[in-house]
């Protein structure tokens, strides 16, 4: 490989004339593209000197066929000079600054000395548009400067003043524009920072317009044998039309009116063909009405050739699909249907160790019909490069010829090692790399543990998978992005993967409070976790042996494992109860023994997981995976024991607990009443820095959420946790108390920016209320509980809270996602070098030391180098 | 009309100080770097100014570190450019 060079510098200029006529092979004149035997017109817009794109025919210019033809260029004469868009600013800028008369600068050299230093000392700094004050009076050849307008896209104007003290617009031609641009001398062009070597400025009025080689316009022909030209050629079709008509009108001694509309047009035509999208002028359209992509829409956006073709590109050995759960797979693994795998390979090599093997793959073909089978292969490499297809007809033949020196293409087979993604990929767990199982179904399956990462759920996702096609790639992406080296996210330094909604259902279940199993119990929870031995069992009665639930969970831990902390259940009191909590959040493990305490989201939650973490940084990550795998595994079975669903009945209370609920909310909407009484009356004392109506609104909604929360508690005391919803919200499954109050209890005010609803009709928010009513239902507040549903206004109010929270979701994602594009930008060439320095592509230094302390993140224990409360705790076995 | 304000003084503005020529040559060979792979800062940053530093000089800021408590950060004093 060439060494690699530094790019000393880079030179932007524009196309002279001189250029433009000294690479074009071939002046185009006719506007015509095929004649009627569909050969191309000499001097046409698809001259075969213009390279060739029909297969059979030789390009005029270097004699090669379609295929080796690069393309050539050729040029339109345009009848006079037309100015090119893309350089209208600098057109602009370079009309304010230059004499209308002389050309130069206007500025005396003793101005210019003051902008920018005295000549010796100056640098890169040049002359800006703001250095020079407008209509003054040029201090070489004495002439009164007048204003330039510009009017988008192409039209400049001078502003001139007639006898009679009016102001009058003086239209510039190109021509003028030209003749002036002409003028400014070159030494004048370098204190602009113009190189007048390659950008003189009269250039960027086009004399003469370069024609693109067929090869970047083919035209193609439909169906019915019609050809069908690009937009491109369209638009040249158009340009030189209106050139052709110019000349002629020109040549016969039109009047003034004529030319200029002719100008205009041309103008106007060779405007779109560079940029169709410019402000202030109407886009050309297709015959069908769809504007025409031309030059500028080719390079622009997220479809255009940089970000489009060149940054981003397609790739072979990959597929897509559909994915659905399946609990009883490994974090690590990813399920796939035949039909991928059958079609997807890895190319492996024929040695004399493995030649039989591969052999009998070549017979086997490309044809697997059971998930059992033994894989085949697709195409067979010969020693020379070349590539065959396996068939029926040939694989015999090709098994036989099968020497070292040969490669197969073989089919994927359990355990491969492939890379899995779903978009957007917003952080390095979107892409993770897992083994392969085969499946049947047409759907790729992962554990729903590994959701998180991949922001994943199962309402039809699909995700994507690429197969490494080198040893080398296969090992770096098993040793960087395997799941097991990913459950530690750099982003919060702990494991982002873990259990989720069932697995904290389930594990909350089985290890609450105190039960006991027997050992045909024990065996079913524990039948797809690792530990192959049961423990001394807890108790014996009648003969009959008894583990409990803390004893069954315990099974799964590493035997070093001394932790202590409080589970997501516990609300905190006063004085904590240690062992003797009542709701049994007090979690103790000693010596990998759970003693005391129930396990839930904070244990071994994705995003907490407290106890997964424990088990990464004393064990590794080898040993987290295969406890996330049993945790889930255990969860599993523990919530299929008892059984766990929830339905709409589960939301039902008693009679003495409506009765309470209709209670404090008729009390709430009277103290609401009162309160607005005392407003009217002028009662009211203000809150500091509150208008009467800032504090009346607050206590209003002060009052309704009191109410509200109440009611919350009224259910909540009905519902204890034989309730499935209570189960979930309490472990941090799914839901929380609030959501379980607005099932049962009260669905509460509805806001809008935080604020009660006002908006609607003069003086009400519906026509159902009176002018002015101030009340707890006429703005907003919802009485009844989803459960009990709602009253058409109350319908109408929920529906106006909810939308606003649809609209704040679809804004941020946007807004994040273009921050996430530029940072991604900014940042992507920087690495951290040998001596923990971050360093730019060029080795200049960003931090003298990662993040200041050299620590990954994702190493870390929630951003700190060191877990030293983790540590103490496991020796000496009591809370720091 | 422009009072005059010590920014240096101000408990978020790090300790900013003018290093001599064999620190820093100490420092470029440390890191193996030349002069211009060097972080910048403006000759015209108000801390700059302050400690009387000029073009080409090397800085060093020892700031409070949220993950390491101190570090220290090194920068070479250039002109702005205009605009």
């Amino acid at each position: 490989m060439a060494s690699p060079k530094r790019i000393g510098k880079i030179e932007f200029g524009l196309l002279s004339p001189k250029d433009i006529r000294k690479m074009s092979v071939r002046k185009i004149i006719w506007a015509d593209t095929y004649d009627d035997d569909g050969f191309p017109y000499p001097q046409g817009l698809m001259d075969l000197h213009l390279g060739v794109i029909d297969p059979g025919l030789r390009c005029k210019t270097c004699g090669n066929r379609a295929s080796d033809c690069p393309g050539h260029f050729g040029h339109i004469e345009l009848a006079k000079p037309v100015i090119h868009v893309g350089y209208t600013r600098l057109i602009r800028k370079l009309l304010r600054v230059a004499c209308r008369e002389c050309g130069r600068l206007l500025l005396s050299q003793d101005e210019i000395h003051k902008v920018l230093g005295p000549e010796d000392e100056r640098n890169e700094d040049v002359i800006s548009e703001k250095d020079i004050k407008k209509e003054r009076v040029c201090p070489y050849c004495g002439e009164q400067q007048l204003k330039i307008n510009f009017e988008k896209p192409t039209t400049f104007s001078e502003v001139m003043t007639d006898e009679n003290g009016r102001k009058i617009d003086h239209k510039l031609t190109p021509a003028d524009i030209r003749a002036r641009l002409e003028k400014i001398p070159d030494e004048d062009l370098q204190l602009l920072g113009i190189n007048p070597e390659v950008a003189r400025p009269e250039w960027t009025c086009l004399t003469v317009l370069p024609v693109p080689p067929v090869t970047m316009r083919p035209s193609i022909i439909l169906e019915n044998g019609q050809r069908s030209e690009d937009d491109l050629t369209h638009k040249l079709v158009d340009i030189i039309r209106i050139n052709q008509r110019f000349k002629e009108n020109q040549d016969a001694g039109a009047p003034q009116l004529i030319i200029e509309d002719l100008w205009e047009l041309l103008q106007y035509h060779v405007t779109t063909y560079l940029d169709n999208e410019v402000a202030g002028c109407p886009p050309a359209r297709h015959r069908s009405g769809r504007p025409l992509k031309t030059i500028s829409q080719r390079l622009k956006g997220k479809d255009g050739r940089f970000r489009g073709s060149l940054s981003g590109k397609r790739v072979n050995f990959s597929a897509r699909t559909v994915i659905s759960p399946d609990p009883n797979l490994s974090i690590g693994q990813v399920g796939i249907p035949l039909a991928v795998a059958n079609e997807m390979s890895v190319p492996i090599r024929v040695t004399p160790f493995n030649i039989e093997e591969i052999r009998q793959m070549v017979l086997t073909g490309p044809e697997r019909h059971t998930v059992n089978s033994p894989c085949g292969a697709n195409y067979a490499i010969r020693p020379d490069g070349r590539r065959v297809r396996l068939s029926d007809m040939t694989r015999e033949n090709i098994a036989e010829m099968l020497e070292p020196g040969w490669a197969v293409d073989r089919q994927l087979r359990k355990d491969d090692i492939v890379l899995f993604n779903r978009q957007p990929s917003l952080h390095r767990m979107s892409i993770m790399a897992h083994r392969v199982v085969l499946m049947d179904g047409k759907t790729f399956r992962l554990n729903p543990a590994v959701c998180p990462p991949y922001n994943a759920d199962f309402d039809g996702d699909e995700m994507n998978l690429h197969v490494p096609q080198t040893e080398e790639a296969r090992a770096e992406a098993f040793m960087l992005a395997s799941v097991a080296e990913n459950i530690m996210s750099p982003r919060f330094g702990g494991p982002i993967i873990g259990g989720i909604h069932d697995h904290i259902s389930g594990i909350f279940i089985l290890t609450h409070q105190v039960r006991w199993f027997d050992k045909k119990g024990v065996l079913y929870l524990l039948r797809s976790s690792t530990p192959e031995h049961l423990p001394k069992p807890g108790k014996v009665e009648e003969g009959v042996e008894y583990w409990t639930n803390k004893q069954v969970f315990s099974m799964i831990l590493p035997e070093n494992l001394n932790m202590l902390y409080k589970a997501s259940s516990c609300i905190n009191c006063e004085k904590c109860k240690m062992e003797n909590c009542e709701r049994d959040a007090y979690v103790k493990i000693i010596g990998g023994e759970l003693t005391c305490g129930v396990i839930d989201k904070e244990s071994i939650g994705a995003f907490k997981g407290k106890i997964l973490q424990r088990i990464i940084r004393q064990s590794g990550l080898e040993r987290g995976r295969q406890f996330v795998d049993d945790v889930t595994k255990l969860s599993i079975r523990g919530i299929m024991f008892d059984g766990f669903s929830f339905g709409i009945d589960d939301e039902d209370l008693s009679k003495i607990e409506y009765g309470q609920i209709d209670e404090v909310l008729s009390e709430a909407e009277d103290d609401v009443e009162r309160r607005i009484r005392i407003y009217e009356e002028g009662q009211l004392e203000p809150m500091p820095g509150r208008t009467l109506e800032e504090t009346l609104e607050m206590q209003i909604m002060q009052v309704l959420g009191k109410a509200r929360d109440r009611t919350g508690d009224i259910a909540g005391r009905h519902l204890g946790l034989s309730n499935s919803a209570v189960v979930m919200a309490v472990s941090g499954a799914r839901g929380s108390m609030l959501n379980l109050t607005q099932m049962a209890g009260c669905i509460g005010q509805q806001a809008v920016r935080g604020e009660r609803i006002t908006r609607g009709y003069e003086g009400r928010t519906l026509p159902h209320f009176k002018k002015g009513d101030r009340g707890a239902q006429a703005h907003g507040f919802v009485r009844n509980s989803y459960k009990s549903g709602l009253t058409p206004t109350e319908f109408f109010f929920h529906a106006i809270g909810g939308r606003e929270g649809l609209v704040d979701t679809a804004v941020r994602t946007s807004q994040s996602g273009y921050l996430q594009r530029r940072m991604i930008n900014a940042l992507q060439d920087l690495k951290v070098g040998y001596d923990g320095t971050v360093r730019t592509s060029g080795g200049r230094i960003i931090q003298f030391r990662y993040g200041e302390d050299s620590t990954d993140p994702a190493k870390s224990s929630m951003g700190d180098p060191v877990d030293v409360v983790g540590i103490v705790e496991s020796i000496i076995v009591e809370e720091v | 009309m422009s009072t005059k304000f010590s920014v240096i003084g101000h408990m978020m503005v790090p300790d900013h100080q003018i290093m001599s020529v064999e620190e820093v040559d100490d420092l470029l060979t440390s890191y193996k770097i030349t002069r211009d792979q060097l972080p910048k800062v403006y000759h015209d940053d108000p801390s700059v100014k302050e400690i009387g530093a000029k073009i080409n000089d090397v800085i060093r800021i020892v700031r409070n570190s949220q993950t390491a408590g101190r570090a220290e950060a090194y920068r070479q004093v250039v002109k702005r450019p205009k605009k």
